[in-house]
């Protein structure tokens, strides 16, 4: 149910939009594209592939968006303790943190 | 014993910097930035702040391919204590019953039909043995990684009949329906499918009813997700009051999850969020939904194993498509096997019990010689736990510093 | 498999229960064991209780010499990197060198299925030829058998091998202590998952080979650097590496403790496993072993091997601790953990 690795569209068949082959670190099979029609994808976009079918595309601002917000984790509330020991009374304050 | 494995895995890192560049690369894009060590530790201490000491969370992850990610990356040994993780119901074959099996493969001894399935299904065992020893003795048994594989077999085999043994939840489910289109609009007849799709909104329900539940909050389901998007779980927070994060399966992406399952903890908020963004749509895959939507249609009742009959839970073949139904075409027994009432699957599902709690844990019912649904497939709550918990236990004694 | 060498005594009690034999019997892991460990030790093996090992160690009047058997059967016969013949050559050879001992001559039976183009013989042949060469082994002789068409896949070839003991090393689980380190010799899963493209059923394609080589040089250079700190090796085939550390956790009765980041792996490999839900450490090798050295001894190990023509890729991989007690554990950077154990049968894909 659940296993779906992320590929990359290498090429689209020229008799069938619906077939194309996909790479994963130089593994390659054709998938089938059916479940994406609505946002037909071009060779180079990234999509999610499960039982040799593309199930979404892989939004990379998304991947990337999601990394920034992991990196950054922490780091608001160790700014806001900074902010605190400086005795700013305004600084806003999460109670639930300390 | 997790301070000793983190102290190891600090000096491990310092060690790996030095010689190893290898580490920072990111080889399979999309999977490698999700399993960073170092920005693994740091939202493992996030969560250890966030999750304080006083409150004990009780953490659902619905779906099979979390309960694997969760062992296969060693999660709970980063988790602190007060996290607990209860192992849900979605893994589509522990749910199967076994007469499905026995029905399915009572259609395939006929020496002209080709029973085709994915690997998953291949050691479950039916009354009279599993997929597996079934070929041993005779029967054209194949694996196929793809519905679409199985068509082929039948466009390769014209001689013969291919029965795809189709089992899964909304992931794969469009699959089998996309294949199925294209089966009837080729006009190929030697070709069928026995359908045992189930949905997952019937058992979380099931779960939610279940008088013996006590859960906070739910990690939800990430690859069904990418079909029946976000919307169809806004009742778990509405009306029961329980937060949920859909999620994708990196460890990253499981631990922020959680951090986010926190946060809404600690506000005392029940919503959904969608953490697997870069795959989840909002509003899900509608050519996915459309597709299934052609070809399928709910029962009005099915067997889980371990959960019973639940209304509306599980998908058949429409009157246009009888052609391309195994049960149609063929007869099928129709036998209902229980499970010997020691087995208590039912508890375990619904995360009543844990694994070593049920009788015949790791006695009678071994992933070798599986009793209950849940010791039948690798990711069933009573396999993981055996295969990988149990020994673990027996770590008590720290681990030695690394030379 | 064999066993220390000793006369039966009486014969022992069959433990082995299974009504059939299926194929898990044959794939390496825990079904395999059972056969081995209930049937054919009790009445084969008498009643020693040392753990079976690679080669079997015999002694002639005072000479003591190695012998080892194996027997070869893969679909398709031949695969990008190799065939059955050189599969039959180094596999015996390996056996013979992970036991310490350098393989002297070979003897080879065939059984032959009816139909079998002479073509696709004399090839499998000539590669046995050069694999024999190329590992400085003699072929002294051999037996054919034809059985009816059906009855064997093409061909199942069997090699049995015999050799002189290495100077300068002893291979003995007992000998294993905590903190010894464990080596690989190269990347997992080579072998296997090119076989598995191979088939065609799954429809992928890899730019990838068999690893099928003799792994002899690379053993002879390791002792040379660090025979006496050299306790046990072995090559990792059926079962992939997690079966062997797991026989060597249980013959050792400590633990073994690997460092997941630092197992070599190709990408094309792993990402063939991430596809079909396998673990490559469950995959077989066909030209790698694995090695404990004591810790005094392991940089000279590692450094022998990396420096030896195809020990490039060597790494030190883990480590021997006394827990977890006769088990496997993984664990990463971050501080996560995983018990691997071995197979049952032969690794599935799944799609869960």
């Amino acid at each position: 149910m659940c296993l779906a690795i992320p590929g990359k569209i290498v090429e689209i068949s020229s008799d069938n939009k619906d077939s194309a082959l996909v790479d994963v670190v130089g593994v390659r099979r054709r998938i089938d594209l059916g479940l994406l029609q609505d946002d037909q994808p071009v060779p180079g976009d990234w999509v999610l592939i499960h039982v040799g079918f593309a199930m979404s595309k892989i939004s990379e601002q998304d991947a990337a968006d999601q990394m920034n917000t992991l990196r950054m984790l922490g780091e608001i509330d160790g700014a806001m303790q900074e902010v605190q020991g400086y005795g700013l009374e305004d600084a806003q304050r999460d109670p639930e943190i300390q | 014993m997790r301070s000793e494995i983190r102290k190891s895995s600090e000096i491990h890192l310092r060690q790996a910097r030095k010689t190893d560049a290898r580490n920072a690369e990111i080889r399979m894009r999309f999977v490698d930035e999700f399993r960073e060590p170092e920005l693994i530790s740091k939202t493992a201490e996030e969560i250890r702040r966030l999750a304080g000491k006083e409150r004990h969370h009780r953490m659902m992850e619905v779906c099979g391919g979390h309960t694997h990610a969760i062992y296969r990356f060693g999660l709970k040994d980063i988790l602190p204590d007060n996290i607990e993780l209860i192992h849900g119901p979605g893994c589509p074959v522990c749910v199967l019953p076994m007469g499905r099996i026995d029905d399915g493969l009572s259609i395939a001894q006929d020496p002209d039909v080709i029973f085709a399935a994915f690997g998953d299904m291949m050691r479950v065992p039916g009354t009279q043995g599993s997929p597996l020893e079934h070929k041993a003795r005779g029967m054209d048994v194949r694996i196929v990684y793809s519905p679409s594989d199985a068509l082929k077999l039948a466009r390769m085999n014209p001689g013969k009949h291919v029965m795809f043994f189709a089992i899964g939840f909304e992931t794969t489910a469009p699959s089998t329906a996309l294949t199925l289109m294209r089966a009837k609009a080729e006009g190929i007849r030697n070709f069928s499918v026995f359908c045992n799709h189930v949905t997952i909104i019937p058992a979380i329900r099931a779960i939610l009813d279940s008088p013996d539940m006590r859960l906070d909050a739910f990690i939800g389901p990430g690859h069904v997700s990418t079909v029946i998007g976000c919307r169809p779980y806004e009742w778990i927070a509405r009306n029961e009051g329980k937060p949920i994060v859909v999620s994708g399966f990196e460890p990253l992406d499981m631990l922020q999850s959680v951090v986010m399952l926190l946060h809404q903890l600690r506000k005392g908020e029940a919503k959904v969020e969608n953490q697997y963004k870069r795959v989840v749509p909002w509003e899900g895959n509608r050519a996915a939904l459309r597709a299934m939507a052609e070809v399928f249609e709910l029962r009005p009742y099915f067997e889980w194993r371990g959960l019973g009959f639940i209304s509306q839970s599980a998908l058949r073949l429409r009157d246009n498509y009888a052609e391309w139904d195994a049960e149609q075409r063929f007869q099928v027994p129709g036998i209902r096997v229980t499970d010997p009432k020691a087995a208590q699957c039912g508890e375990v599902l619904k995360g009543v019990l844990k694994p070593h709690q049920c009788k015949l844990f790791g006695r009678e019912c071994t992933p070798e010689h599986p009793i209950g649904a849940l010791m039948v497939s690798s990711e069933g709550s009573c396999a993981a736990y055996f295969n990988y918990e149990h020994r673990k236990a027996a770590l008590v004694n720290s681990l030695t510093s690394i030379a | 498999m064999s066993a220390p060498a000793a006369m039966p005594s009486e014969p022992a009690r069959v433990r082995f229960r299974d009504p059939q034999i299926e194929m898990a019997h044959g794939a390496g892991g825990k079904a395999s064991r059972r056969l081995v460990e209930g049937l054919f030790a009790p009445l084969l093996f008498g009643n020693s209780p040392g753990p079976l090992g690679d080669a079997a160690v015999v002694d002639i009047n005072g000479t003591k010499i190695a012998l080892t058997t194996d027997s070869f059967v893969v679909r398709p016969l031949t695969f990008p990197g190799g065939s059955i013949g050189e599969l039959a050559v180094n596999g015996t050879v390996n056996d013979l060198a992970v036991s310490g001992a350098k393989a002297e001559a070979l003897v080879v039976t065939y059984v032959l299925e009816a139909g079998l183009p002479t073509s696709v013989l004399e090839a499998e042949v000539r590669a046995m030829a050069q694999a024999a060469r190329t590992a400085g082994v003699r072929i002294a002789g051999g037996d054919t058998k034809v059985v009816e068409h059906g009855k064997a896949d093409q061909m199942y070839i069997t090699t049995t091998g015999v050799g002189r003991l290495l100077r300068g090393v002893t291979i003995d689980p007992s000998a294993v202590r905590a903190g010894d380190k464990v080596l690989l010799s190269g990347p997992v899963g080579d072998h296997g998952i090119t076989i598995l493209l191979a088939r065609g059923d799954l429809d992928f394609e890899a730019d990838l080979r068999s690893d099928t080589r003799t792994v002899l040089p690379l053993v002879e250079a390791l002792v040379h650097a660090a025979g006496p700190g050299v306790r046990w090796m072995r090559d990792p085939t059926r079962g992939g590496a997690a079966t062997s550390l797991n026989e060597l956790a249980r013959d050792c009765g400590l633990g073994v403790v690997l460092f997941e980041e630092r197992i070599p792996v190709r990408d094309t490999v792993r990402g063939a496993c991430e596809l079909l839900g396998l673990d490559p450490l469950h995959i077989a090798n066909e030209g790698q072993f694995l090695a404990v050295v004591a810790p005094e001894y392991a940089d000279a190990a590692i450094n022998a091997l990396a420096l030896a023509p195809g020990g490039s890729e060597a790494q030190v991989i883990g480590e021997i601790r006394e827990q977890p007690a006769g088990s496997v554990l993984i664990t990463t950077l971050y501080g996560g953990s995983r018990i691997i154990d071995m197979l049952v049968g032969d690794p599935l894909p799944r799609i869960c």
